[in-house]
């Protein structure tokens, strides 16, 4: 059984079969499930039939791929206005599971699975292992949030699929994370970068080196994470770092993943549709160019997607991938239009901080953005923990670091910035999705 | 002559300089000789202690970002002058000063004692004993 499911890579495999599908015939079967989907939603989602007739587009008028462009997009507050179950598409009798957003603003967002859905949902979770090289023979420490966050359960029910040894131990409980994974001796760990960072610092208090265990591949996702942050966790762990990506909106963990060679998540566009659009005028871009992803379910039964927007900004890659499969990848995602901040009446993301932050040697990734404002104008400040390795012991060699670190951000985000140095761990540890910015600017 | 001296980061608030010497009580670690570098939002404290590997082992344990320096201890005649002499001997040989402090003093022997952190502290060293300068032992310091 390990030799099967160890050629990860083969199109032998038959799970992974679809990763190395022709082009042609990919497209073809993308058609026939949208044409399919299509119609199922016109036919059982009262919401979505009533803006196709508005826009006096059939069903029947989706006779290409490129015919989606016709479709209307759907957003996330399409999803609260129809609180709770407003945009499902079967009845509730053929819901096997639930999933909701945490909701920080007002009522959350509600998922729902068929058992049909459940399999996709399993088979692209699989597909997402076998592509980080995990196999049966892993144990596999799941620190993903259970409940009603998909990613927990999501990663468990694929790595149980899988035939690895899953540990459900849920985020949190930072020691038992580590001695777990020291005696269990687990060798693939699913986390958010933030707190498996925090886990790796911990353990190293402990006296623990995380290099020393027999971890080896860590599937990190649910946050936008850095290049630069990725080369910390690869260095400090002594581990692969995969980025997963995923949205409960669409199915949860397993709509994207990376593969060995590291360079882009490859989209298992079988079941989801990727389409790069100007988040300004809603037109589809060609691939190569950056701009919003837009997912459309290709097979989902309960709560289909049609051209859902991910606010998550990056571009379809249209080199071919070394690992050999067919399917499309979309570049490392390390910015969502959601997290823009607007200083002074520029852009700027967090994820372009971290960046600069981190191509400075020796500074560590521990960092939060504050914004707030003085006479009027916006101030950005980041606060930066201190490390031994950095603290000269005179006063010029600490104001030099402050001020390389604060030419390095200003030459990324084009804005001024404050660099203070803070004493270590002195900046909140996340125990899931990490908080960077802290907004004060409404608050006078 | 040569002494271990520890660096600390501390930010510039209320209650982080006395947790440093909380940590170094609680370990019957003394304070021989201290100086305060400070800023608008961070100072440096420098501190020579009878046991800094002690020291150093129980502020990094509390989380402190500890540096080890070497600095040159030297004695002074207690005179108009006494420190003139040490600096001269400095300055003809372009050695620079990064930093300095006072040291406690021997009243018997009417001699003061002087922290000099050095861009070069071995040449220093060297340069100090040919000219005749007395340093401070460490045995002298801990005892």
């Amino acid at each position: 059984m390990s030799t099967y499911w160890n050629d990860k890579n083969s199109p032998m495999n038959p799970v992974s079969a679809p990763d190395f599908l022709p082009t042609e015939q990919m497209r073809e079967l993308q058609l026939y499930r949208l044409q399919g989907v299509v119609k199922h939603c016109y036919d059982n989602v009262e919401f979505f039939k009533n803006r196709l007739d508005e826009r006096s587009i059939a069903p029947g008028d989706i006779k290409t791929l490129e015919d989606i462009a016709k479709l209307p997009f759907a957003v996330k507050t399409d999803l609260r206005d129809n609180y709770p179950f407003g945009l499902f598409a079967v009845p509730m009798n053929d819901i096997v599971r639930l999933h909701a957003s945490s909701g920080t603003t007002g009522k959350p967002i509600v998922v729902a699975y068929t058992e049909e859905d459940m399999k996709v949902w399993v088979n692209v979770m699989v597909r997402s292992l076998a592509s980080c090289g995990v196999s049966s023979e892993d144990i596999l420490q799941n620190a993903y949030g259970y409940g009603l966050f998909t990613g927990g359960l999501g990663l468990h029910c694929g790595a149980e699929a899988l035939g690895a040894t899953v540990i459900p131990i849920s985020g949190g409980n930072t020691n038992k994370q580590i001695m777990l994974m020291k005696d269990f001796g687990s060798t693939v760990i699913s986390v958010t970068p933030s707190y498996f960072l925090h886990v790796v610092e911990v353990a190293s208090e402990m006296g623990i080196s995380i290099k020393d265990l027999p971890l080896r591949v860590g599937i990190f996702g649910a946050e936008p994470w850095t290049f630069e942050m990725r080369a910390r966790i690869e260095e400090q762990a002594g581990i692969k770092a995969y980025d997963i990506y995923g949205l409960s909106e669409i199915i949860g963990p397993g709509v994207g993943v990376e593969c060995s060679a590291q360079n882009g998540l490859h989209i298992f566009e079988d079941h989801f549709y990727p389409e790069i659009i100007d988040s300004d005028t809603g037109e589809v871009l060609p691939d190569g160019t950056e701009g919003e992803l837009v997912l459309t379910t290709l097979t989902k039964q309960a709560i289909p997607m049609i051209r859902y927007r991910t606010r998550d900004i990056t571009k379809i890659m249209t080199e071919k991938c070394k690992c050999g499969r067919t399917i499309r990848r979309i570049e490392k995602i390390s910015t969502r239009s959601d997290d823009m901040m607007i200083i002074r009446g520029v852009n700027v993301f967090p994820s372009q901080i971290e960046a600069a932050l981190l191509a400075i040697e020796g500074t560590l990734p521990h960092y939060m953005i504050y914004l707030t404002k003085e006479h009027d104008l916006d101030c950005l400040e980041v606060k930066v923990e201190i490390n031994s390795a950095q603290f000269g012991d005179t006063v010029s060699a600490i104001e030099g670091l402050k001020s390389r670190i604060a030419e390095s951000i200003k030459s990324v985000v084009g804005v001024s910035v404050k660099v203070t140095l803070v004493e270590p761990k002195t900046i909140e540890r996340s125990q899931g999705k990490a908080k960077r910015v802290i907004d004060l600017r409404n608050n006078k | 002559m040569k002494i271990q001296q520890l660096s600390l980061f501390i930010e510039n608030k209320p209650g982080h300089l006395i947790s440093i010497c909380s940590d170094l009580d609680k370990y019957g670690i003394n304070i021989l000789a201290l100086s305060l570098a400070d800023t608008t939002s961070f100072g440096i404290l420098r501190l020579i202690v009878n046991d800094w590997e002690k020291a150093k082992t129980a502020l990094e344990a509390d989380g402190h970002v500890v540096n080890i320096t070497e600095v040159v201890a030297i004695e002074v005649p207690n005179d108009p002058g006494g420190l003139v002499k040490v600096l001269d001997v400095m300055d003809a040989s372009e050695i620079n000063i990064e930093y300095m402090y006072a040291f406690a003093g021997n009243p018997e022997l009417n001699t003061a004692a002087l922290i000099f952190r050095f861009d070069k502290p071995d040449v220093a060293v060297e340069i100090l004993r040919n000219a005749g300068i007395s340093g401070v032992d460490p045995i002298d310091v801990f005892n």
